[in-house]
This record gives structure tokens, sequence and C-alpha cells, in this order.
């Protein structure tokens, strides 16, 4: 299934700038920049680590027990992993369709994920970066330097979270390690009380959902140099939509546009993955490259997520967020990367929509929750399940022995689709950023921003106390390290001594 | 809102080797009976994030509880921390202390807080719990049923609970002596 390419050899007469991010015990992110003879920046290598072992971890298990256990692989997107394994076991068995019970709160709890996701992302992670400045001091760049300085935008993020949180809550049947999702549908409905008490909050979720599309709208607007051009480059795009084209974020077919909007696959169906992706790997680096079959490895990168998917449907089945979609798609294609927090936000008002939407179904109060598994076994029991998470498209993929255990599988998580994407946000961050001499703290805050945008899974893994921090190093063609710089978890930056 | 005045707050991976020890705890504290408890909630998740400043809010006291690296919680450690704004770089976590910030800024106050770091050794996707982390789990159990006992009506105003226990022996069985360092 995979390919190895030919190692990209260093151009001649280079230096690489390494970045390093020492996370936590076990993996490690880093970011090395290969200069060429001008001192410009003329490769980037994001090395992310976090992914090891996710196959292993899995392979073995009893298929049952496999929806729990693939939580435990993301500390940020249990429940993507949850429903994305559930349904690839669905159609391992054999089972054609779960009952609409089934249906519904499944889909409730995906978009309770995408919206509690969404919100901790740009609340968290990206506001700051947007409301200071990328050069503000590191130490007001978060969550508490936004409640200290604007406590109302702060509060609507962490009770939105919340909110999203209690939709989990309430359909996975506890607050983390949930149980809800099972082969064939689920395991519980709402009870009266519980649809009750999350109705009552839909007027102001939905209400700051809107103003948050808004406020990354104005931002925007104060600055459309900047964000319009800020690591912007032409991708392919690929998310699942719905037959037809309309945004759905739990189930659909491939699709795949290029950089100028034209379709180029569409309607396949998610058990042919195989046939459209291939995983390229690079010895440099733990996570694979994918890539389009038909364009090959250099030409059939492609993005995925928030910005891929707001431009690859053909709308947003929901008014408010359609509307906030067609002010955002009013230039044309976009390709600068601090988009991708605009349709993020446009894609919270989304999901907020949706559970709206599902609580009004009295099929969340009662009904079948599970299919039965069909009379006849299947030959070969094998499934693929697709979902949008959050960060992008994610792909489970099993293979069940005749011992019931999971005899092999494959798993794409949506950091990995973006991984050469996010290699090329870098380069071109560093290319108009890097002053040609040192690592500079505005070089590293620009990078951090690039990255940040993809909201890539770098450290969800663990976070044991006693985290290393940033750290930076600059290291010449002769592997001699010529400058090196720390960030401390509590913001500091210091040059360490070479 | 009728909250329990106590709550201890761990966080982890279960499945991630030794990250498993603040999870693993609450496990422990849950098999104490009632009375050995007192007023106090138990919560556990994969790691702390925004919403969990609002978990905060009406408490008298809060203990968080966290594997630590190797070398930095001395098998395991009991201390006072105070809100601030340390972040993580490029993490979706949040530290203890940037949770009591947020919950400052966002309800008004942040009860008084303890952090209970347990060291661990591995902490791989799919290890099991190291024997030395399973003889500092033992230690953190001791630490945190003193820490209750401290916040207990009838005990003294809130303190300190000594920060480094005497080691005890590790379990029957356990490979480690207990004068051993985890490899850094």
């Amino acid at each position: 299934m995979s390919t190895t390419t030919t190692p990209e050899a260093p151009p001649p007469s280079t230096r690489r700038v390494v970045i390093d991010p020492v996370s936590r015990v076990e993996g490690h992110g880093k970011v090395t920049l290969l200069l060429d003879e001008h001192n410009r920046v003329q490769q980037a290598r994001l090395h992310i680590v976090e992914f090891r072992g996710f196959e292993s971890f899995i392979v073995g298990r009893p298929y049952w027990e496999v929806p729990v256990m693939v939580q435990r692989l993301c500390g940020i997107c249990p429940v993507s992993h949850h429903l994305a394994a559930s349904k690839a076991i669905d159609v391992a068995l054999g089972i054609a369709s779960i009952p609409r019970t089934a249906e519904v709160m499944r889909r409730l709890m995906h978009y309770g994920q995408i919206m509690q996701s969404h919100a901790l992302h740009f609340f968290h992670l990206s506001s700051p970066d947007l409301l200071f400045g990328f050069d503000s001091e590191v130490t007001q760049r978060n969550i508490v330097g936004v409640a200290a300085a604007h406590p109302d935008i702060a509060r609507q993020g962490v009770l939105l979270r919340k909110f999203g949180q209690e939709v989990i809550r309430l359909t996975a049947g506890k607050r983390v390690h949930g149980t809800g999702s099972v082969p064939g549908g689920v395991n519980r409905h709402l009870t009266p009380a519980e649809r009750a008490e999350l109705a009552a909050q839909v007027p102001q979720m939905l209400s700051w959902c809107e103003q948050a599309v808004d406020l990354v709208a104005a931002l925007h607007a104060q600055n459309p140099a900047l964000y319009d051009h800020f690591g912007s480059f032409r991708s392919n795009w690929m998310s699942i939509v719905r037959p037809g084209g309309d945004m759905d974020l739990y189930e659909g077919e491939l699709r795949v546009r290029d950089a100028d909007g034209r379709i180029l696959q569409d309607g396949t169906n998610v058990q042919d993955y195989l046939g459209l992706i291939e995983e390229a790997t690079e010895p440099w680096s733990y996570m694979k490259f994918p890539y389009l079959r038909a364009l090959g490895r250099d030409a059939g990168w492609y993005r995925v997520g928030p910005l891929a998917r707001v431009q690859n449907c053909e709308r947003i089945p929901s008014p408010r967020a359609e509307a906030q979609r067609q002010r955002f798609l009013a230039h044309g294609p976009v390709h600068a990367t601090l988009a991708y927090h605009w349709a993020r936000m446009v894609e919270m008002l989304h999901a907020m929509e949706v559970i709206a939407e599902l609580l009004q179904d009295d099929a969340v109060l009662g009904g079948e929750l599970t299919a039965p598994l069909p009379l006849q076994r299947p030959a070969r029991r094998e499934g693929v399940g697709v979902i949008e998470a959050p960060r992008g498209t994610l792909f489970h993929h099993y293979v069940i022995g005749d011992d019931d255990l999971v005899s092999w599988c494959n798993l794409i998580v949506s950091t990995t689709h973006n991984n050469q994407a996010m290699n090329e946000a870098v380069r071109s961050v560093a290319r108009e950023y890097f002053d040609g001499r040192a690592v500079t703290e505005g070089l590293l805050n620009h990078i951090e921003v690039a990255i940040r945008a993809y909201d890539p899974c770098l450290s969800c893994a663990t976070h044991a106390l006693g985290s290393m921090p940033l750290e930076v190093n600059l290291v010449a063609t002769d592997g001699q390290v010529q400058d090196a710089v720390l960030r401390h978890g509590d913001g500091r930056f210091e040059r360490v001594p070479t | 809102m009728s909250r329990a005045a106590l709550l201890v707050l761990a966080v982890g991976n279960p499945s991630r080797g030794d990250d498993a020890l603040g999870p693993l705890l609450i496990e422990r504290l849950q098999q104490l009976s009632l009375s050995a408890l007192g007023d106090v909630e138990l919560l556990t998740d994969f790691q702390l994030q925004i919403e969990h400043a609002l978990d905060l809010e009406g408490r008298k006291a809060v203990l968080f509880v966290d594997a630590a690296r190797p070398g930095t919680a001395c098998g395991a450690t009991l201390t006072p921390i105070h809100a601030a704004p340390c972040m993580l770089p490029a993490s979706h976590a949040l530290s203890p202390q940037a949770v009591l910030q947020v919950a400052t800024q966002l309800v008004g106050r942040a009860p008084p807080a303890w952090q209970l770091a347990i060291e661990g050794a591995q902490f791989a996707l799919g290890e099991g719990l190291s024997p030395v982390a399973e003889h500092h789990l033992t230690l953190a159990l001791a630490l945190a049923q003193q820490w209750l006992e401290s916040q207990r009506p009838s005990a003294a105003s809130p303190r300190p609970v000594s920060a480094t226990p005497v080691p005890a022996q590790p379990p029957v069985g356990a490979a480690i002596p207990p004068a051993t360092r985890p490899h850094h």
C-alpha cells in the first residue's frame, strides 16, 4: 500500500535551521529549514512522531472493543475515532444500514465533537494570535490573555466548548471514554429531560457561533493583506460530500478539487479509498505523505479540513452557515493558510445548526438502537469507515479474522493528510520571515502560527507534567549548531550558548 | 448548584503506559470507603482543557493529579499551586496553573489548589504500568489520602501536605528497589 520515495537530497551548499519542539516523553515534532547558498529557505520539513504504533495498538483486539479503545489514540478528538471505527466495523460485519435512532444519535455525537473541537482551537489556540498579533508578548498569546483582555469572548469560547462536551456526554454516556456507539448502532437514547436541557441552550449557542464567524471575518477585514497572503499556496482539496455535493461531515462520498476549483474526482465510494490515495514515506519523518494516485507524488498532494470542506461542497445544508460560506467565498478560491480559521468558524456554526435540528427529532428519545447481525456471515470481514473529523478526513480500515480479532488495520488521520501542506505552509512563511542569519523569536512565532492553522495533533497523546520547552537550533552544513534558542513552558524565549 | 466541596481532578491516557497514573489513582480512591473520602468529587480526563475551569466553581479546594516525566517528581510530590498564565507551547492542553487562571478570570475566583505529580518512566502507546510507577502510585495514594484528611472541616486550616513522603517499600514482586531512579 505504501511506497517509499527516493529521499530528496539536500541541495548543495545548504545549511539547516532546525526547530525542535520536544513535546513529551515519547514523541516530538521538529521543523528543519534547508537553506540555499543565498540563505533563502529552499525546503521545510515538519517532523511529527506522535502517530507511531496506532496499528499495533489495534491489531489483535476483539472487534467489539475497537470503537472504545481507539478513543485513546487522541486526547482531542476521541469521538471521531470512536465513530469512524464503529462505521468501519459495521461494514465489516455486513450491516448495510443502522436504525434511524442510531444514525441520529451518532450524528448528534459527531457534531457535538466538531463544535467543541472547533471552539477549543479557535478560542484557545488561534484567537490569541489573531487578537493580539503574532509578535505580541507570548505570555499574553493564550486563552488566559484572551480572558484578561476580552473576557466576553473567552467566556463564550469556554461555554461553547462546554456545550459540545455535554452533547458528547449525553450521547456517548460518559464525559470521556464513552461507549455510546457500538457495532451496528448505539446503546442509548436521550431522556426527555436531557433533550430539553440541551435544547434550552440552543438559541444562545447559535448566537455565539454566529458572533464567532463575524469576529474572524472582521479580523480579516482589518488586515486583508496579511490574511490573504500569509502562508498562501495552491493545492488540491479533498473531503467527503453527500451525493450531489452538499456538505456532510458524518457520511458521504469522496470528492477532490484542484487549486482552481475544478472537480478532479467525485462520487468515490469510501470503501475504494485505496484506489484514490497512495501513501509515500520519507526517511526523515514517521508520518506518511498521502497523495492522489492519479496525479502522482509531486502533484497529487492535497489539503483536508475546514478550508477544504467549505470549498469542496456545493452548499452547506443549513441556512446561517451557508450564508456565511457565501460571504467567505466571495473572492473566489481561497488558498491562504489563515483562512482555515474563518472556515472553521463557519463549520462551527453549521455544527450548531445541525445539533439544533437533530434535537428536534424524536428519534433521539426512542426507537431501535442497533441493527441485527446478518444471518449470513460475510466471507471476508473487511470495512472502511470515513468521517470528517474536526481537522479533516479520517479513515479507519479493518479486517476481522475468523477468531473475531482484528487481523489488519490502516488508519489515516487528518494531520497525516495535511502533512505535505503543513510543510508547504512552513516553507512559505519561513521564506518570507527568515532574515538569513539567525532564528529569531519573530520567525518562530510565525512558523507556529502557520502550523497551528492546521490544528495538528502534535502532542495530543499524553501530557505529563514536566514537558520540555520548545527548542530551536540553527545547524550548519557541517552539522555544527550555530544558534540555539528555547521557548519555555511559561513563554520565556532564551538563547542558549552553543 | 450543589457540588462536592472537594475536587480531585486527574488527567492521563490509560493506554499510554505510566500516563495512566492519574486515572489509576482515581480508581484507587474509588475503592476506599465514603467515610475515608469525605465530601469529594473524583473526575478524570485525558488532559486539562479550558472548560475544566468551570469544574472548579464552588469548590473549597482542588487537587490536580497527573503523571510526571522521569526525574521531575521524586516519586510522588504534593505541592500547593497558584493561578498563573503558564501555557504549554504547541499543545492543546492547559497546565493546572492555567486552569486556575482561567477560572479566576471567568468566575471571579479559583479555589485553593494542590498538584500531585506522580513520576512515571514509560509512556508509549499500548504499554502497561511500569513497576516503578506502580510503586509511585502507592506513594501518591497515601499523599492523596493525607490531602483529603487535611481538608476535612474538623482539620486544622488547609496546609500543604508533606511534599516528599518517606519512600515506602515497593510492592511485592516489584523488580526495582525504592532507591532506584528511573532512567532519564
